[in-house]
């Protein structure tokens, strides 16, 4: 069984941008031990020549004509933003670097 | 003692890997039915999918992934069979699902090349460029840094996000690494996008405008000593908005990372950024590990199986390749290779070809464009074609060819073009540049001229002709230029008994 | 006259008889909510406003002549994972306190196209993550049968509105047995489709391969025409079937499974497995049998694994659809106070937003498709996916529909397992293999436990897009129980304390 310590959740955490208290993070390790444990079981049956199964139903080739609809107006655009500056979304300053 | 480029080429074995994005010229975005018209007002186009809103579902634009294909089908790639979307999952504002809809381990077109020549030493030379994937994805909003010292990203106070960009079609072209340029990678990098861009165009499905970033670059560069047989660390430059800077980035990496091994530190691999003012490159703001991007099928997406029969349609329709043409052109025209790359250089092949379609003399046509024209483009630091059309110059062309303008007096047809003053006859009218080629005119202006250099006459009637050249020159000052000197001097000589 | 204890049915035919009108009955159910669901807490949000004018616009219709569907003015409750224009839609969370989405989904389009009244939106299980309601952020749902208990979840609140009468129809979505653990325990019918059968744009997503909305009512003939009401292509939908709408009216009022092989899967009634709804499950077989149907025993071991692959999926899914929710664009924003980044503005609303379970799967999900993790954990789990498919593949291929109890036991008592997740997770033991293969899944009361008077959920099961089948079955059997009883198992509800 895997051992997951207090340090891989933290890791988690902050891949999942989760700011979390540090009894939060052990509560999760001993958590996602437990869990983990119950659920390791799927490699006792998953042999190599099992293809996996992302879709249910076996489908391809859905797409729509090049063809523009109307957008949202700007007002509904930004109905539910938590602050604007005139017609663009106000956010925190961002530090890193776009991809 | 810092190396400088020729001296770190002669150590350092450079290998070169090239990452192309380019922005689709779709109607809608890849996800949505939204306009991707350019320079609409922030978040006019935009709806409840390409802005992430809960419970919104992404639909496949066909028209991208025709795109897609016929990209592929002219970098000689293999078309999958079966291709799928996957989530590339990392959190950023202006991406607003946090993650990115793109394509993982199966894109959709792989294990392609392009062949570019440059110019070397020992004359032409061809590379292969082995190009591994091609593959979809989408773009993000943009964000506007708002406070702080220099409104760039670092000191900012806020940001603002407009997601216009969100979810137009981007596809991405990732070449395999290129050894064996040596010195030459630089101008290798620039031939390979140059050529890329040249190829998307002529395929129409995009814009390809670097300044305006419907075309962009990352240039993946690493040294090994020479003759190590290894491959050093890479580092990636963002931020190449020219062909001009992929050459100069490039460049400026090598001399970068050959200095850094020659004083025993290390490559750090990493993505730095190209800065135009210097040429030179800085790091990007380091991450704490490596981003982790847990790739996953997209489930709200169907995998994307092209059938053959659509894939041979669209083989098709591929136009010719710019080199073949650009060879068909040159053997059309019987021109020399220096004359061919001026104007592929001058991105003027395509309107000296128009400017010939609509009738113009070939030599003529060539001329203008490279000549005057480009003289004054140069002066006003705009491209030729920004002053005037293919259509007005072959006009221009066609009336010199008949006659009723020199190349004087269309020098100022095309100057009063270019001026704004309207057609090439709207501006002979204007500005009174008709040829004068009415008999009656010029022996009115040749019996002037004769009568005011009696002594030059008598010597042309003696058989004198070259002397003829001060009387035909008096006419043209008398008519202001305008007169058609062949006619002048035809009418001349005639009437000195010498015709 | 109240008509708050009839069926949907006999509610459009009184409104057909004009011996009531659409606001009447509106007002009737927004009274019982006014009176009960302080005990209940079904209702999130109750859309009076919005309710009476759907009502009125009904009456017009009726009045008009154009009735718009089987259930014109038929009021319905709505599981608040879906999108309904300017009305609060939250998900059980705080993440979306106030949100009122800019779009109707297609469910509530259709359901509005049909006529029907949306009374408002009911409390679930946070994100659709739960088996009781007790993850829901603003306090959980009362099962009407015994107040201390849960309603089952995620959409406990659908559930609970039907068995307490506040709504003769309602909406659930359910991606592990959300629609059919409910129905269970509060002795209602929930149907999920086989999966594409009804839109997904506008249900919050929790995990995308899985999640399905689906009807949800008091008998299996409601829950039929509500069936045909909402489900349908979508082109908004990529993963949505492009086929008709199976012809489940028809099959619910058969009556009749003569000759049909049902299916009796082993690995789904053994250890854990209460007594009482273990019996109750054998006696509903016997009916079957005795209306014609024969009984064969079939075997589906990789079952097994169901909630193994189940609970790594789910939360994969999750903690990548989840990803939107951080504060940019819409929801709540905390720890803003102009002096910190996006990223810890980020970071702590998502710790203060989100709930513990939620929480819990994101992380569980991150790990599950983390690079080094992935292959063991997300890439295996789609393994049994596949062997789960193939399993019931081979059981169809010997019984016409396959059956199980709806889930291990009766409702449990509030508060007895919120701290054992793996507890919890044991719930939806019978009712995750159809997510997993897509098939379509009902649950219908099969009677109320013997050893402890709760109601008992019998689940039937149907291969993918033949969802007729198990309302030919459900029909029939609920038929035969209800002669056997004397009365339906819902109309058994105790009295419940009116305010």
């Amino acid at each position: 069984m895997a051992a997951i310590s207090r340090e891989e959740v933290a890791h988690l955490a902050r891949l999942s941008r989760i700011e979390m208290t540090p009894d939060e993070l052990d509560h999760l390790a001993s958590e996602m031990q437990l869990i983990l444990g119950a659920v390791a079981r799927v490699q006792e049956v998953a042999a190599a020549d099992i293809p996996p199964t992302s879709h249910a139903l076996p489908m391809t080739n859905v797409f729509r004509p090049d063809v523009t609809k109307p957008s949202l107006s700007p007002e509904d655009a930004l109905s539910g933003a938590p602050a604007r500056e005139e017609d663009r979304f106000k956010v925190p300053q961002i530090l890193g670097d776009a991809e | 003692m810092a190396l400088n480029y020729d001296q770190a080429v002669e150590k350092y074995e450079p290998t070169l890997g090239l990452e192309v994005h380019v922005e689709l010229n779709t109607n809608s975005k890849m996800f949505c039915s939204c306009s991707t018209v350019f320079g609409a007002e922030p978040n006019t186009q935009t709806c409840p999918i390409c802005l992430g809103m809960p419970g919104a579902l992404p639909v496949v634009n066909a028209k991208a992934i025709e795109s897609s294909i016929l990209i592929g089908l002219a970098l000689n790639c293999s078309i999958a069979p079966y291709s799928r979307f996957a989530r590339k999952n990392y959190f950023y504002p202006d991406m607003p699902k946090n993650f990115q809809t793109s394509q993982y381990d199966e894109p959709i077109c792989v294990d392609g090349y392009l062949d570019v020549e440059i110019e070397t030493d020992e004359g032409p030379k061809t590379f292969r460029v082995d190009i591994e994937r091609v593959h979809m994805e989408e773009d993000t909003g943009k964000s506007l840094h708002v406070g702080g010292a220099t409104g760039r990203i670092h000191g900012a106070e806020y940001s603002l996000l407009d997601y216009n960009r969100a979810g137009i079609p981007l596809v991405e072209i990732v070449t395999r690494i290129v050894p064996g340029t040596g010195k030459y990678a630089p101008a290798v990098a620039r031939a390979y996008v140059t050529e890329l861009r040249d190829i998307l165009r002529s395929l129409g499905v995009s814009d390809v405008k670097m300044e305006q970033g419907s075309l962009r670059c990352d240039a993946n560069v690493s040294l090994a000593p020479i003759g190590s047989g290894k491959l050093g660390t890479r580092s990636e430059t963002k931020n190449v908005n020219s062909l001009r800077s992929v050459e100069r980035a490039v460049a400026g990496e090598i001399v970068r990372q050959a200095n850094r091994l020659e004083a025993g530190e290390r490559i750090v691999q990493e993505t730095r950024h190209f800065l135009e003012e210097s040429g030179e490159t800085r790091p990007g703001r380091s991450k704490e590990t490596a981003e982790d991007y847990r790739y996953f099928p997209e489930p709200d997406l169907v995998p994307v199986a092209p059938d053959a029969a659509w894939i041979e349609e669209l083989r098709a329709t591929l136009p010719e390749k710019p080199s073949t043409r650009r060879k068909r052109l040159q053997e059309a025209w019987g021109v020399s290779d220096n004359e061919m790359s001026s104007m592929v250089n001058a991105e003027l092949l395509d309107t000296v070809e128009a400017t010939i379609a609509l009738g113009a003399d070939p030599a003529r046509a060539r001329g203008w464009w490279l000549g005057e024209i480009s003289r004054l483009a140069n002066e006003k630091e705009v491209h030729p074609t920004e002053l005037i059309n293919a259509a007005q110059v072959a006009e221009v062309i066609a009336l010199i060819s008949s006659g009723e303008l020199t190349d004087k007096l269309a020098r100022g047809v095309v100057e009063g073009v270019i001026a704004g003053e309207g057609s090439p006859r709207d501006v002979i009218e204007k500005r009174g540049l008709k040829v004068v080629s009415d008999d009656g005119a010029l022996m009115t202006a040749i019996e002037a001229a004769i009568a005011a250099q009696p002594d030059t006459a008598e010597r042309v009637r003696g058989g004198n002709i070259p002397a003829a050249g001060a009387l035909i020159g008096a006419v043209m000052k008398s008519t202001g230029g305008q007169a058609d000197a062949a006619k002048v001097r035809e009418l001349l000589l005639k009437h000195l008994g010498q015709g | 006259m109240s008509m708050i204890h009839k069926t949907a049915t006999e509610m459009a035919q009184a409104l057909a008889d004009k011996s009531i009108t659409a606001v009447e009955l509106t007002q009737q159910h927004l009274d019982r909510i006014a009176a009960v669901d302080g005990d209940i807490h079904a209702f999130l949000h109750v859309d009076s406003e919005g309710a009476l004018a759907q009502a009125s616009e009904s009456d017009k219709h009726r009045a008009a002549g154009t009735a718009r569907s089987a259930l014109e003015g038929i009021p319905l409750a709505l599981k608040d994972v879906l999108t309904q224009k300017g009305v609060p839609t939250t998900c059980g969370s705080k993440m979306l306190e106030g949100w009122r989405p800019p779009y109707d989904s297609t469910v509530v389009t259709k359901l509005k196209n049909a006529g029907v009244v949306i009374l408002g939106k009911t409390n679930m299980d946070e994100f659709a993550m739960g088996s009781s309601t007790e993850n829901s952020a603003y306090g959980p749902t009362h099962n009407p049968w015994a107040l201390d208990r849960i309603p089952g979840g995620s959409g406990g609140g659908s559930a609970a509105a039907l068995a307490a009468f506040e709504a003769p129809l309602a909406i659930g979505t359910d991606t592990g047995g959300s629609i059919r653990q409910p129905a269970a325990v509060t002795g209602t019918v929930g149907v999920k489709p086989t999966y594409g059968g009804v839109s997904r744009y506008g249900l919050v997503a929790f995990s995308s391969s899985l999640d399905q909305a689906g009807p949800c009512a008091r008998t299996v003939l409601d829950t039929a025409l509500l069936h045909e009401a909402i489900a349908g292509y979508d082109e908004r939908d990529s993963t949505s079937i492009n086929a008709p709408v199976p012809q489940v009216v028809a099959a619910a009022k058969r009556q009749d499974v003569k000759g049909m092989k049902i299916g009796v899967i082993k690995e789904l009634m053994g250890d854990g497995f209460q007594k009482g709804v273990l019996d109750s499950f054998k006696q509903s077989l016997d009916l079957l049998q005795e209306q014609g149907a024969e009984i064969v025993e079939v075997s589906c071991p990789s079952f097994d694994y169901g909630i193994a692959a189940y609970y790594l999926i789910a939360p994969s899914e999750a903690s990548s659809n989840l990803a939107r929710f951080d504060s940019m664009r819409y929801g709540i924003r905390v720890g803003d106070d102009g002096k910190r980044g996006a990223e810890e503005v980020m970071s702590a609303t998502r710790e203060v937003g989100f709930g513990k379970e939620v929480k819990r799967r994101i992380i569980l999900g991150t790990y599950a498709l983390s690079s080094g993790y992935y292959d063991a954990y997300y890439g295996s789990a789609q393994k049994v996916r596949t062997l789960i498919k193939r399993d019931f593949e081979a059981a169809f291929g010997v019984a016409d529909v396959l059956v199980s109890p709806s889930t291990p036991t009766t409702a449990f008592k509030i508060g007895e397992r919120a701290n054992d997740p793996l507890a919890m997770y044991l719930a939806d033991i019978t009712t995750i293999p159809v997510n997993m293969a897509g098939i379509g899944g009902m649950s219908l009361p099969s009677g109320l436990s013997a050893d402890d008077g709760l109601p008992v959920g019998f689940q039937i099961m149907s291969p993918a897009m033949q969802d007729d089948r198990m309302y030919r079955v459900g029909g029939t059997l609920e038929a035969a129980l209800n002669d056997k009883l004397g009365k339906p198992v819902w109309a058994q509800a105790p009295e419940l304390a009116v305010k």
